[in-house]
């Protein structure tokens, strides 16, 4: 099952390789993280998404990432109320005849077209990973050159509502 | 003979350095020995324990290693940091054996590393290794210095985070411009800054009521002493505690001494080669309470078969511990002293447990450890006996790993905490020898053992030059039977008894060995001659070198093969 793990780090020089390497040390798999600062100079979010079998191994990466000195905090938001986005830039070929077509499929997205050369056009999007797989599986067709990811970002929302069945909230599967 | 050094030009009156500053921290930390090797990125910290002698004692092993595991040995006796120098790149990366055991074993260590010059990092410098990317995940945490006014908190927070929570190493990369930067200011004192490192040492009240009630209840209860024992200084606490509900008590390797191995509630040592008793009172418990063990595989077995009718509780200061490996009924986090005296204050029955003590003992009397004698030749087993006898148990023992540790660990019936000086989880070969000097040096009236393999005393002999030159009354007993012993053991029960590379053609004249080191070296070939001579060794103040000669053939048992559950032991009885 994939999992959203929220860290916040002391921005120390290594902290990312602490992070990384022990989750590899562990044998945990990461389908994606991003890191960058906060509202608080000197620390940094970092949100991984990673695979873990099962809730045992998954107690067991939390507490192995809550031992390292410079993690402060460590939390497993899949199940929470949260705001979680990733940003995509989709390169598709196609000279500018296309654009009116391609506009006709990334609006309902809300994406954007943000670079046009003479063979290619440059996509952004912004939102859930699902929601970005579609447009790429929308966008396939007309040829896809390039694509880079940031990962996902995430962290609670501003209201937690009271719920027995806290699996509705699961952003990803 | 003994080289004097003796200065021929009077102390510079050179300012003040980082490395001075460095050697200031030291001594406020308490440090009294440094174990450690110079070369080129370390030479300002030389230049500054120059300066300092007579304050703080340098050591200077032959080997990085040596220092490590002799830092080691200190860290087990004294339960404080080891502290150890070694230059940047061969020097830190001889260090990484030792390291990595520390870390396995919950040992305090503070490692100063010398790092090329902050200018010339990551141009593949001379001398040049990438110390904190090597050492990331065999240290409880490392630091490289960028600034030298950040030193006194840096070296405050690594003896910190070294020595308390679950203690183990902590390494400190010093680039070589800071070492001999000069300091026009004396730095502010250091103060801990650690928001993300606080560790709990107090037991949850609920949780304890819980166990205790549990303890009531429950008909096999049986306890798995750790090392978090001797961590938490607790085992006068865990003696009172299991006397007074009647609870048996099972050590692990490294546990062993936190419970008298004499008591009548002490049921050995348990795991891979552990006694019957210990094994099977696991394996039947219904209640197993792991005080600072952490069911490594070597002392479980196959987890499917270990315990499977117990409910388990455990007490250990790591929360990552718990549950790892074994699912945990009722968790505690917290340090093995302050959860044993919250198990006395309860008011809580003792177990009806009459029955469940009668059937252990019976296993006792009916399964002890076994060896058969020889005629023909010394039995490892007897040798470790007699070691016992002539020491009257009260030795510091310190091994390697293999056949000779697993004997030292069933014969040397351990009385006492902080006697004994392994490598459990990493099993280091050429750890025993210089983790004897460092014991040696931590505790100058005690008598210290080495019992080392033929094959891992090899790995670190080099290491005689400092006990001549020390005057370390250190005695070595090499357990010689011209074997990879272990290794031996598994191919001929394991492998088709196909006895690859395992078995030493040629050996050192180990006596000569030892005189060439200018210490007394015998050789023993009988049990005759180990009778009359281990006495003398033993009253002899100064160090010797015993070469026993024992039987190759001879296996460790009884043994739980790989891959098999606790309860199917081999080799319980004579065959």
């Amino acid at each position: 099952m994939k999992r959203i793990i929220s860290l916040t780090v002391q921005d120390r020089s290594g902290v990312l390789n602490r992070v990384t390497g022990l989750l590899q040390r562990r044998q945990f798999n990461i389908s994606s993280i991003s890191v960058g600062p906060t509202e608080t100079e000197g620390i940094s979010k970092m949100t991984l998404v990673v695979e873990v079998e099962d809730e045992q191994r998954l107690e067991q990466v939390t507490k192995q990432l809550n031992k390292q000195i410079d993690v402060l905090k460590v939390s497993d938001i899949t199940d929470k109320a949260i705001v979680a986005r990733e940003l995509a830039l989709i390169k598709v070929a196609g000279s500018s005849q296309l654009r009116s077509e391609i506009n006709g499929i990334i609006d309902p997205f809300r994406a954007l077209i943000i670079d046009v050369s003479k063979d290619s056009l440059t996509i952004q999007i912004t939102g859930r990973p699902d929601k970005i797989d579609a447009l790429i599986d929308l966008l396939r067709p007309y040829g896809i050159k390039e694509i880079a990811r940031t990962g996902l970002t995430a962290f609670l929302r501003g209201h937690q509502p009271q719920v027995n069945e806290l699996t509705t909230y699961s952003q990803i599967k | 003979m003994k080289v004097e050094a003796k200065p021929d030009f009077q102390t510079s009156t050179a300012p003040k350095t980082g490395a001075d500053l460095l050697i200031d921290l030291l001594i406020n930390e308490g440090v009294d020995t440094l174990f450690g090797y110079p070369g080129g990125a370390v030479l300002p910290i030389y230049d500054a324990i120059y300066r300092a002698r007579g304050t703080i004692k340098h050591v200077l092993f032959r080997h990085e290693q040596g220092s490590i595991h002799a830092a080691e040995g200190y860290a087990r006796i004294t339960g404080k940091p080891g502290v150890v120098i070694a230059t940047s790149g061969p020097g830190a990366t001889n260090l990484v054996t030792g390291i990595t055991d520390a870390m396995m074993d919950s040992l305090p260590l503070v490692i100063f590393t010398g790092q090329v010059a902050r200018g010339v990092i990551g141009t593949d410098a001379f001398q040049e290794a990438d110390v904190m990317a090597i050492t990331t995940p065999i240290t409880k945490h490392n630091y490289q210095v960028q600034d030298i006014a950040d030193l006194p908190r840096i070296v405050k927070e690594a003896f910190h985070i070294a020595s308390t929570g679950r203690p183990g190493p902590v390494l400190i990369d010093i680039p070589k411009d800071i070492s001999a930067g000069e300091l026009f200011e004396t730095p502010e004192e250091g103060t801990i800054n650690l928001p993300g490192y606080q560790p709990t040492t107090k037991p949850n009240p609920l949780q304890i009521k819980k166990l205790a009630d549990a303890i009531s209840k429950s008909k096999k209860p049986v306890i798995l002493a750790g090392a978090g024992i001797l961590h938490g200084k607790a085992s006068a606490e865990l003696t009172a505690f299991a006397e007074k509900h009647k609870l048996p008590v099972v050590t692990t390797l490294l546990g062993l001494g936190t419970f008298p191995a004499n008591n009548p509630l002490s049921l050995g040592m348990g795991g891979m080669h552990g006694t019957y008793a210990a094994n099977m009172a696991m394996y039947e418990s219904d209640l197993l309470i792991n005080i600072g063990a952490r069911f490594d595989d070597r002392l479980t077995g196959n987890l499917k078969h270990f315990s499977p009718n117990a409910k388990v509780a455990h007490i250990d200061i790591d929360p990552a511990e718990i549950g790892k490996n074994v699912p945990t009924n009722i968790p505690i986090v917290s340090d093995s002293k302050e959860a044993l005296i919250e198990l006395m204050n309860q008011t809580s029955e003792s177990p009806e447990n009459e029955e469940w003590l009668e059937t252990l003992n019976k296993y006792k009397e009916e399964f002890p450890l076994w060896y058969k004698h020889d005629p023909n030749g010394m039995s490892p087993q007897w040798l470790i006996e007699a070691i016992h006898k002539v020491t009257n148990g009260d030795a510091v023992v310190t091994t390697d790993v293999g056949q000779h540790q697993m004997w030292a660990a069933q014969y040397y019936n351990f009385e006492k905490p902080h006697r004994w000086v392994t490598s459990g989880g990493l099993g280091t070969m050429g750890f025993g020898f210089p983790a004897a000097i460092g014991a040696q040096m931590a505790s100058p009236g005690s008598t210290v053992v080495a019992i080392v393999g033929d094959a891992g005393f090899q790995m670190t002999l080099q290491e005689l030059s400092i006990i001549y030159e020390q005057n370390l009354p250190v005695k070595i007993i090499i357990v010689n039977n011209g074997a990879l012993g272990m290794v031996r053991q598994w191919q001929e029960l394991l492998h088709g008894n196909r006895i690859s590379e395992s078995i030493l053609q040629t050996q050192p004249d180990f006596v000569k060995l030892a005189e060439a080191y200018h210490i007394r070296g015998l050789k023993i070939e009988s049990q005759e001659e180990l009778i009359t001579k281990l006495p003398e060794v033993f009253a002899y103040d100064g160090p010797v070198l015993m070469d026993c000669r024992v039987l190759q053939q001879e296996k460790v048992f009884p043994m739980i093969a790989p891959g098999k559950g606790i309860h199917e032991m081999i080799g319980v009885k004579p065959s």
